[in-house]
């Protein structure tokens, strides 16, 4: 009986454009066999905080497009560690320049994604992510 | 007592969260913390919502949600948790939750607990752990709690035996009026809304389903255990005439009229003694399910190997009827 599911939030925070990015991922996810939240546009730090606790969720998919990432990454990360969630993934996609890459994984961002990357990928980086945490 | 159910008592919400998930995987400190919790429980009033996919469900229980949370009419500040049912891929096992999406006015409310849960293979309109997921938000303390299941739009007969009220939700422009609502969602409405109701053919709408509640005599539901001798009670208290309200959830109109109709109902329910009727039969329905679960599961630990297998063969050559293996196999444990 006992059937554990890696559950997964997906959201787009900003008041920028549109959530097809995050759509597909959400459905590729869910095609993997995940449960994914999926919360919709305009998400800040602090709603997507309070849903990862409710949710109790093992990543977080945030799809950034406006350039806040510098912002928004860091918010995100103190308010589920405030939270006691320090040890959920936060996973970042959309339109990322290469330098801020670094320093985004030295946050403690799990992963990066630019427009292109298969899902396939995404899906396997949640996976050992949360395989290595269990 | 366990540290998790002591934490979820005094109110921590990780703990809870935690706890919740626990609950829904099946795992055995989820088992154990339900036990412990089981007499913390029992306060709590359950709305159950169900209806049609689309027809607004999410966005009338953020309505009725933000009402408790904002009370218009005087009526006291009440905790509320929801617990939001959609479906899992029979492919893949996977789901996308997105029930939250229209539950945006509850954000930043710590008297709100929003919870998504895939249904996970179960077909009723719920999943087989939402009870369970219920019972721990009852004991932790929230006063109102807030179901809205898949939304198959059949007879989901789950639904009306967990909660003590149930609102149908329909809404104009589904198909042919008449087709789409089935009988059998009727009988289970305690309330039912005509939402959208800013939306054409809302008068439609609403006339079909005055006819249809017309032809339909209201009758007692008695969710009996067929482990229980017939009560032979005699039930003629007042019975409850099914309402109808319209709403236009993205607004919130007729909003105050339906959380009267639920309050008036939950009245009807403790003054005819209903009340204490469903949660016995609620209990009874459980109690059924889990003794069933579990004669299964002791019975399969104790069936020898390759012995389904030898009587399956036997089935399938049809030597022996499916009648006579099962008694044969249900024999051998007690041997
Ligand atoms: N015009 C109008 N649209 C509404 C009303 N209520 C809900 N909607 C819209 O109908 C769509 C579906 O609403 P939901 O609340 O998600 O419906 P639901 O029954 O929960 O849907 P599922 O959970 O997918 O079955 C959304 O686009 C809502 O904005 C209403 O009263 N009037
Ligand atoms: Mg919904």
């Amino acid at each position: 009986m006992n059937q554990e599911k890696i559950r997964v939030i997906v959201a787009k925070p900003g008041l920028d454009g549109h959530d097809r990015g995050a759509k597909v991922v959400a459905r590729a996810l869910r095609d993997a066999g995940m449960e994914v939240i999926y919360t919709g546009l305009r998400q800040t730090p602090e709603m997507i905080a309070e849903a990862a606790l409710q949710e109790d969720v093992d990543a977080v998919g945030l799809s950034v497009l406006s350039g806040a990432h510098m912002a928004l990454v860091p918010r995100v990360l103190e308010l589920l560690a405030a939270n006691g969630q320090g040890e959920v993934g936060l996973f970042l996609g959309g339109i990322i320049p290469d330098e801020d890459v670094p320093k985004l994984m030295a946050m403690g961002v799990a992963g990066v994604y630019g427009p292109g990357t298969s899902t396939i990928d995404i899906v396997q980086d949640i996976r050992n992510f949360v395989g290595q945490k269990k | 007592m366990s540290e998790i159910v002591q934490k979820v008592l005094a109110g921590d919400r990780l703990s809870l969260t935690r706890l919740l998930s626990k609950i829904e995987d099946g795992a055995p400190e989820g088992q154990q913390a339900l036990a412990e919790l089981f007499p913390h429980g029992g306060r709590a009033f359950l709305i159950g919502v169900t209806g049609a996919p689309g027809t607004g469900k999410s966005s009338l229980v953020n309505q009725i949600a933000y009402h408790y949370r904002h009370p218009a009419d005087g009526g006291e500040l009440k905790r509320v948790a929801i617990v939001a049912v959609d479906p899992s891929s029979p492919f893949s096992g996977g789901a996308v939750l997105g029930d939250r999406i229209r539950m945006n006015a509850l954000t930043g409310d710590a008297g709100v607990f929003i919870r998504s849960m895939a249904s996970r293979g179960s077909l009723g309109g719920l999943a087989s752990t939402t009870a369970g997921i219920v019972q721990a938000f009852d004991a932790a303390g929230f006063e109102i709690i807030l179901i809205e299941t898949v939304g198959a739009g059949q007879a989901e007969v789950d639904i009306a035996r967990l909660a003590h009220t149930t609102v149908v939700v329909e809404a104009p422009g589904l198909g042919d009026d008449v087709q789409a609502i089935k009988a059998g969602i009727l009988e289970i409405a305690d309330i039912l809304v005509v939402n959208k109701a800013d939306r054409p053919g809302i008068e439609q709408t609403e006339r079909a389903l005055k006819n249809m509640l017309q032809l339909a005599h209201p009758v007692r539901r008695d969710f009996t255990s067929p482990y229980l001798p017939a009560s032979g009670e005699a039930l003629n208290e007042a019975l409850w005439m099914t309402p109808i309200q319209r709403t236009v959830a993205t607004e919130g109109s007729g909003v105050l009229e339906l959380v009267g109709l639920i309050a008036k109902h939950r009245e009807h329910l403790s003054s005819t003694g209903d009340l204490a009727r469903r949660e016995r039969a609620r209990l009874a329905a459980e109690l059924d399910m889990l003794i069933q679960l579990g004669l299964v599961e002791n019975w399969q630990k104790r069936l020898g190997n390759g012995q389904y297998e030898e009587t399956l063969v036997e089935v399938v050559s049809r030597r022996i009827s499916p009648g006579e293996a099962a008694r044969k196999l249900i024999g051998m444990e007690s041997k």
